[in-house]
């Protein structure tokens, strides 16, 4: 963009031998080619000035905290002594705590890739154009929501959880709670399709399929109506066409990508459900996966 | 001396061949300094010479993608400090943090600001991420620095796991153990994971003994996880910063048009 007015001015101040007289600041606002005030800033010294403050800040706060707090060190390694709880380091104590939930393989493996490439894939799916720069809930409110779920819910407080709340054996302590490691808490979990009464292996295998096959189909289905029922300037389909329109601008393989992320994400949270209210340990048994 | 024309020797100095060599322009406020300030420094250059006024304010960018990269930079400085004093070896390497904390200067406070800066990048990091996300900064053009971005957000994980093991005592070797025991579970790759007999994996064989070296925790892991945490990935780490910056400066900040 040309600056007409200070453009001009910096021209002629350094083209010349002269410099401009020192010490005058010059705070006026950069004009634009229309005679308009542009709202645009000289990097130096606005935001330069910005981040050096802030900077000085954060190593003071670091220099204090670590003057007055040390780093941990325990007793050297022994592989022969596992300590109990043995955490992971706390930001992947959401991980861990999922453990509770699903198999390593789906907790520490599978559900790990997919939050990494469904972080990825944030930008190709949302297609809604507003909310470009700008801080706005009404205009997203699907997407913040579904972050919400995701970042909010799930990771951070399953960190929280893992970090402050579980115990030896993993087992639930409350703050302030002493540690018994010999706790024994009765529990006695099931599957789910021996709590509807399934006793073969096949049968109850078929009916853990079919329930998660299920839930995926019934899930894009609703999905979908809800969708494309969104009304005209409906602020959750973020188009003024309404859910029709989104849809079709969408694309069956963005609406299939995103559905299943989501039917995934939310598949964690009723999994927790099912187990911390019915005890179920898994729905899908098999001799090779459990879910 | 007491004639000394004090003008006349800083006109000597910074007219002199040296000076300007090294100061291209003057210090004076006018528009044309302001943006040769930018633009004639090479670590200032990151920045464009002009920004929109909102990206200035604390309240739009909360200061979190530069705080992540200061403290990226605190742990390099404290990280060649420590590197002087530690060996990564079974026999050496908790030794080594004891002498680090009692005996060198200012090694428990270079240790303490280690850790803590990088307990500090991660939350600086997810902090980043979710102010990107609540401005929607990652809508186009800007897809691809999103991408770019997680990308650092997992190579920071990373290296802040590889650093958990160094210490080489109770706390490091479980947290690690449990965190890497994952990788055995991996379906076809690892030993303990589904359908593990199709490839024929073993525990010396498989995802977990990749990371470790072998099929436990020992002093193979703890020279991998050095030469990860210190060389690998801070250079991928380098590597992938300077793309997200350079990304930010050809596209600006995102804002309201």
């Amino acid at each position: 963009m040309m600056m007409a007015g200070a453009g001009g001015a910096a021209r002629s101040s350094g083209a010349g031998a002269s410099p401009a007289p020192a010490g005058k600041r010059i705070e006026v606002p950069i004009k634009k080619a229309g005679g308009g005030v542009e709202d645009k800033l000289h990097t130096w010294p606005f935001l330069v000035r910005n981040e050096f403050l802030m900077a000085l800040f954060v190593i003071v706060v670091l220099t204090i905290w670590s003057l007055t707090i040390n780093a941990p060190l325990e007793e050297p390694s022994n592989p022969t002594r596992t300590p109990n709880p043995s955490k992971a380091p706390w930001y992947f104590l959401g991980l861990q705590e999922m453990l509770v939930f699903f198999d390593p393989w789906y907790a520490g493996v599978v559900l790990p890739s997919f939050i990494i490439v469904g972080l990825m894939l944030i930008p190709y799916l949302d297609i809604n154009p507003k909310g470009n720069g700008y801080y706005t809930f009404r205009e997203r409110m699907f997407e913040i929501l579904t972050f919400f779920l995701g970042f909010h819910v799930l990771w951070v407080s399953f960190i929280i959880i893992g970090t402050f709340f579980r115990g030896p054996g993993w087992n639930w302590f409350w703050p302030g709670q002493v540690w018994d490691p010999h706790m024994v808490e009765a529990l006695t979990n099931v599957d789910l399709p021996y709590l509807f009464g399934f006793r073969d292996y096949t049968a109850s295998a078929l009916f853990g399929l079919s329930l998660i096959v299920g839930y995926f189909v019934v899930g894009y289905i609703v999905f979908y109506l809800w969708v494309r029922a969104r009304p005209a300037n409906d602020p959750w389909s973020a188009f003024p066409g309404g859910g029709r329109e989104l849809l079709e601008k969408w694309g069956p393989v963005r609406f299939g990508i995103t559905g299943f992320l989501l039917l995934a994400m939310m598949g964690v949270f009723i999994k927790m459900m099912l187990r911390h209210a019915l005890n179920i340990k898994y729905i899908l048994v098999t001799p090779w996966i459990n879910i | 001396m007491a004639n000394l024309d004090w003008k006349e020797v800083k006109r000597q100095i910074t007219e002199s061949q040296a000076w300007q060599s090294i100061f291209r322009h003057g210090y004076e406020d006018t528009p044309r300094n302001r943006i040769l300030m930018v633009s004639g420094n090479v670590w200032l250059h990151l920045h464009p010479s002009k920004v929109q006024k909102h990206t200035v304010r604390l309240r739009f960018t909360w200061c979190m993608g530069g705080i992540t990269f200061l403290l990226f930079l605190v742990t390099v400085v404290t990280g060649v400090y420590l590197m002087f004093y530690y060996r990564p070896t079974a026999e050496y390497a908790y030794a080594d943090m004891k002498y680090l904390e009692f005996d060198m200067p200012f090694g428990m406070l270079m240790r303490n600001m280690h850790r803590w800066a990088a307990h500090g990048m991660v939350i600086a990091v997810w902090l980043h991420m979710f102010r990107v996300f609540m401005t929607g900064s990652y809508k186009p053009p800007r897809e691809f620095n999103w991408v770019v971005g997680v990308i650092l957000l997992v190579l920071t994980l990373l290296l802040s796991f590889t650093g958990y093991l160094l210490p080489w005592d109770q706390l490091s070797i479980w947290a690690v153990t449990v965190g890497s025991n994952m990788a055995r579970a991996t379906p076809l790759l690892g030993h303990g994971g589904p359908f593990h007999e199709v490839l024929g994996v073993n525990p010396i064989y498989d995802a977990r003994a990749f990371i470790f070296g072998g099929a436990e925790i020992g002093p193979h892991t703890l020279l991998r996880f050095y030469i990860l945490h210190c060389i690998f990935f801070p250079l991928i780490a380098s590597i992938f910063m300077a793309v997200h910056f350079w990304r930010i400066r050809r596209d600006g900040m995102s804002g309201p048009l």
